[in-house]
């Protein structure tokens, strides 16, 4: 019997409104430089499965290594759904898809040897070191293969393959207690050339972490603020990517009102899309991990709310389409709703004409994260300019930003034509991090946004 | 076990070491006031890690059928591996700490589901309209360690967590609280989580507005948890240490900080989350002091570290299946000062209470810097909370912060399980809001 076969039998003879079966094979490498030595290299291979089971609304879900007895796996999720559920499962209805797709693969990275990998990560440390003053610095290279094969109870088979390739750069100086660093990722679906050919950004990487111990902090406060693409995709998954998520809202009826479809939250410029049907990006798949056909989902179109990001429940119980939405950072995990690839999409302003009018602002760039707490959220520059009378003067050091869903959208008032996207970021929710996921933005400008002090 | 030992030893390693785990948790999750999802999750794996020819080299899986393979995989990446600062330990004496407890094992799925009801359904008896979720789980996780020096150490640990909280939405204003707690050890009081709950939504009924620039500012044991540890102890981390890169890595016996703030790693604390009788090399688990009256005392290594800083191993080994251990912190304890609680707010003309912040940790936190949006905290105007704060931020450095103390509360309280933290008052952070 093949895997399918052995899973699809498995899936008869339950009792329960909705069963479903994953099982994952992964392999992944890793090297990692800590100053200017090799801190590790290894090797991981993985295996394992789950089931998940609804009953009368209520999901039972159990996650195993050793997947030979998957009846007995079926039977335990449908017991723990049954001892949950007391009402009735709503799963919007979706036709049931086979298919068995391979990975997007340009160059795959397990065609290249690892101490081709190694020479390549040795350059690029020995690039930070070349410059002077640097302290210390990280090196870390990975790459992960993932097949996943699902079944579920309505017919649903699909296999998929995922290939990763990730690196991270970070450079550290140091003068006394002050200790500053630069840092840099990038990452790919399935493309080792995405991470050849970066020296330019390694030897800034190192230039800036020691330029930074002589740059002046900055009083926290409203600032005019310029993003550039990078840090302006984080912003788009924090300020409205999550709250996009119908897992959110979908039981309550407050928040549905107030996330009401029609609602103005920005100008009538501002357009935000997410879907993991946009190829060839970290979060781009063909189907999500309920089997539903992944798409394109418009969140905001001229400033208005008009879709949010749904797996089959959420969809179902807030009567809206599916979106292809429902991811599981791995077998250990239920899907829950996710963004793919977030976007603000591009407007008709060029960079000079964002700078151009602003007397006193921050330029920032790139990013070391970004949170959201209901209507509030944070994203975190790492790097950051003051800019005078429209002209981007000197480095600061880098400040931290803080929005509020209802406000932040409507005072962006300047949309660049310069679409960039940021491949070198995982996101986290409800324990299940770092998943891949890609978001892009043109420069875009904001208004009296709030400024840490730095 | 000890097959996959002697496959490492047949295939010619210098020295090595089997990591196994199993582990099996049981959380159950409420959403929207009700149950909504049981979950049972076993993991199990084993870690081959070597030193051979001094260098170190590791491979991990989760697939019972590819542990043969692990000794050749090992054998292939150890000639590009770290060059090894140490060998591997053979067996010690440990310390009894109390991890494991039979009640948690034999805790029933009904009783679990009545806990985070009872939570839920008291605190909506004030609050109706509260939206809660809560989750309960129980775990049970075993590893053990074997390698050619002869250790060969296993242990078993419990846990058991309940946390609980709930949104409150008013127009386009929106409230997250929560509280909750896990210990290695069966708890059944949890009104106090109750209380606190309703503490944090009576706080925040009103809204204030920020008092901005330099305030005085108490960081309750969460806002501790939240802001100061994580930037402050980055320092004592022996990796931040052996590459320079720690703010106080040539510092070690003077003082860092306020002489009120001593700080202590224990492993040893009966029934905390993260307490051990050995780490995760077989190293024996010791109470010892990060931070003593003000002066940087000892810094945190693992064998590795160590070994590059001609010091010994301090027992801070922690280690994922797949990755080599490193050194980090397991259970924190903080002393208590001398000042009641409620007396840290007298004398406050202006200032704020910091209780969660979002987005801390996401910057440069290597020289202690901290900033962050307070996602919860409250205004204190003539010495009381007069209401929540919003759309604000802090930012400061830890070093100077914990140098500006003015008071330290005379009670330290558990933060979710493996911290113990009076609250404490300071000067020496930014605070800045929207308009």
């Amino acid at each position: 019997m093949t895997i399918r076969d052995q899973m699809q039998d498995a899936l008869t003879g339950h009792g329960a409104d909705f069963v479903e079966i994953r099982l994952e094979e992964s392999d992944s490498s890793r090297i990692q430089y800590r100053a200017q030595e090799i801190e590790e290299i290894g090797r991981t291979s993985g295996r394992g499965g789950s089931v998940r089971a609804a009953v009368k609304g209520g999901w039972g879900f159990v996650s195993f290594n050793d997947t030979d007895d998957l009846n007995s796996r079926v039977k335990l999720a449908v017991e723990q759904a049954r001892a949950v559920g007391g009402e009735k499962t709503t799963l919007v209805e979706t036709e049931p898809q086979v298919a068995d797709v391979p990975p997007v693969l340009v160059n795959d990275p397990r065609n290249i040897s690892l101490s081709e990998k190694k020479a390549r990560m040795d350059h690029y440390n020995d690039l930070i070191w070349s410059t002077p003053g640097i302290q210390s610095s990280t090196v870390i290279y990975g790459d992960n293969r993932r097949r996943v094969h699902y079944v579920n109870s309505e017919g649903a088979a699909v296999d998929q393959e995922f290939v990763h390739v990730i690196c991270y750069i970070a450079a550290v100086a140091r003068d006394g207690g002050d200790v500053q660093q630069a840092g840099f990722s990038i990452g790919s679906l399935g493309d080792f050339n995405l991470i050849e050919g970066l020296d330019d950004e390694i030897r800034a990487v190192g230039k800036r972490a020691v330029d930074l111990l002589k740059a002046p902090g900055i009083e926290g406060g409203e600032r005019t603020v310029i993003l550039d693409p990078v840090l302006a995709g984080v912003f788009a998954h924090e300020a409205f990517g999550h709250l996009s998520e119908a897992d959110h809202v979908y039981e309550s009826d407050q928040l549905k009102e107030i996330m009401v479809l029609g609602r103005q939250f920005g100008q009538p410029h501002l357009n935000i899309v997410d879907g993991g049907a946009i190829p060839s990006l970290r979060g781009s798949m063909e189907y999500d991990d309920e089997g539903t056909p992944t798409k394109r989902t418009d969140l905001i179109r001229d400033g208005v709310l008009v879709g949010r990001l749904h797996s089959r429940e959420t969809a179902a119980k807030m009567g809206e389409a599916p979106s292809g939405n429902a991811r599981a950072i791995s077998f250990n995990h239920p899907p829950i709703v996710r963004m793919t690839n977030t976007v603000i999409e591009p407007g008709d302003a060029s960079f000079e004409d964002l700078l151009e009018d602003v007397d006193d602002g921050v330029y920032v760039r790139n990013w070391y994260g970004g949170m959201t707490e209901m209507e509030m959220f944070t994203f975190s520059s790492g790097e950051a300019y003051r800019i005078r009378n429209g002209r981007i003067e000197e480095m600061v050091r880098p400040v931290k930003l803080s929005g509020n869903v209802f406000k932040t959208l409507h005072q962006i008032d300047g949309i660049g034509n310069d679409l960039g996207m940021n491949q070198g970021g995982g996101c986290g929710k409800a324990g299940q991090s770092p998943l891949p996921v890609s978001n892009g933005s043109p420069h875009i400008r904001i208004q009296n946004c709030l400024v840490s002090g730095a | 076990m000890a097959d996959l030992l002697q496959n490492a030893k047949d295939a010619g390693f210098d020295q090595a070491e089997i990591y196994r785990i199993t582990s099996q948790s049981q959380p159950i999750r409420f959403e929207a006031n009700r149950l909504k999802e049981a979950t049972r999750r076993d993991t199990s794996g084993a870690a081959l890690r070597v030193i051979h020819d001094g260098r170190l080299g590791l491979s991990a899986t989760t697939d019972p059928a590819a542990e043969g393979k692990l000794p050749a995989r090992v054998k292939e990446l150890t000639p590009f591996g770290a060059e090894a600062s140490f060998e591997l330990p053979g067996p010690g004496d440990y310390p009894q700490v109390q991890i494991y407890d039979e009640a948690i094992e034999s805790l029933t799925f009904d009783a679990m589901v009545q806990t985070g009801q009872t939570l839920i359904d008291a605190v909506r008896k004030t609050w109706p309209e509260l939206n809660c979720s809560a989750s309960v789980s129980r775990g049970v996780h075993r590893q053990s360690l074997i390698n050619t020096a002869g250790l060969n150490v296993a242990f078993p640990q419990t846990s058991y967590s309940v946390g609980f909280g709930g949104e409150l939405v008013r127009g386009d204003d929106m409230l997250s609280v929560w509280e909750g707690f896990g210990a290695s050890r069966m708890f059944t009081d949890t009104d106090w989580m109750i209380e606190s709950l309703v503490q944090q939504l009576e706080w925040a009924r009103d809204t204030a507005d920020t008092p901005t620039g330099q305030v005085p500012v108490i960081f309750t044991p969460r806002g501790v948890s939240a802001a100061l540890l994580r930037p402050l102890l980055g320092g004592f981390n022996g990796k931040s240490v052996m590459t320079g890169s720690s703010p106080i890595g040539d510092r070690l016996g003077e003082r860092v900080i306020d002489k009120r703030i001593s700080i202590f790693d224990d492993p040893t604390i009966d029934g905390a989350i993260g307490s051990r009788p050995f780490d995760d090399e077989g190293i024996s688990s010791r109470r010892m002091a990060l931070i003593d009256r003000g002066v940087a005392s000892n810094f945190l290594y693992d064998l590795q570290t160590a070994g590059r800083m001609n010091a010994t191993s301090t027992g801070a080994a922690g280690r994922g299946l797949s990755t080599l251990p490193g050194p980090g912190t397991s259970v924190l304890d903080v002393a208590p000062g001398d000042t009641p609680y409620d007396d840290l707010f007298l004398g406050i003309k202006e200032g704020i209470v910091v209780e969660r912040l979002l987005g801390a940790g996401q910057g440069n936190e290597m020289g202690g810097d901290f900033k962050a949006n307070v996602s919860l905290g409250y205004k204190i105007e003539d010495g009381k909370i007069v209401g929540r704060i919003k759309d604000t931020m802090i930012s400061g450095n830890v070093y100077d912060a914990l140098s500006k103390v003015e008071a330290v509360s005379d009670k330290a309280e558990w933060v979710y399980g493996s911290l113990r933290t009076p609250a404490i008052r300071c000067l020496g952070v930014e605070v800045a809001a929207a308009g």
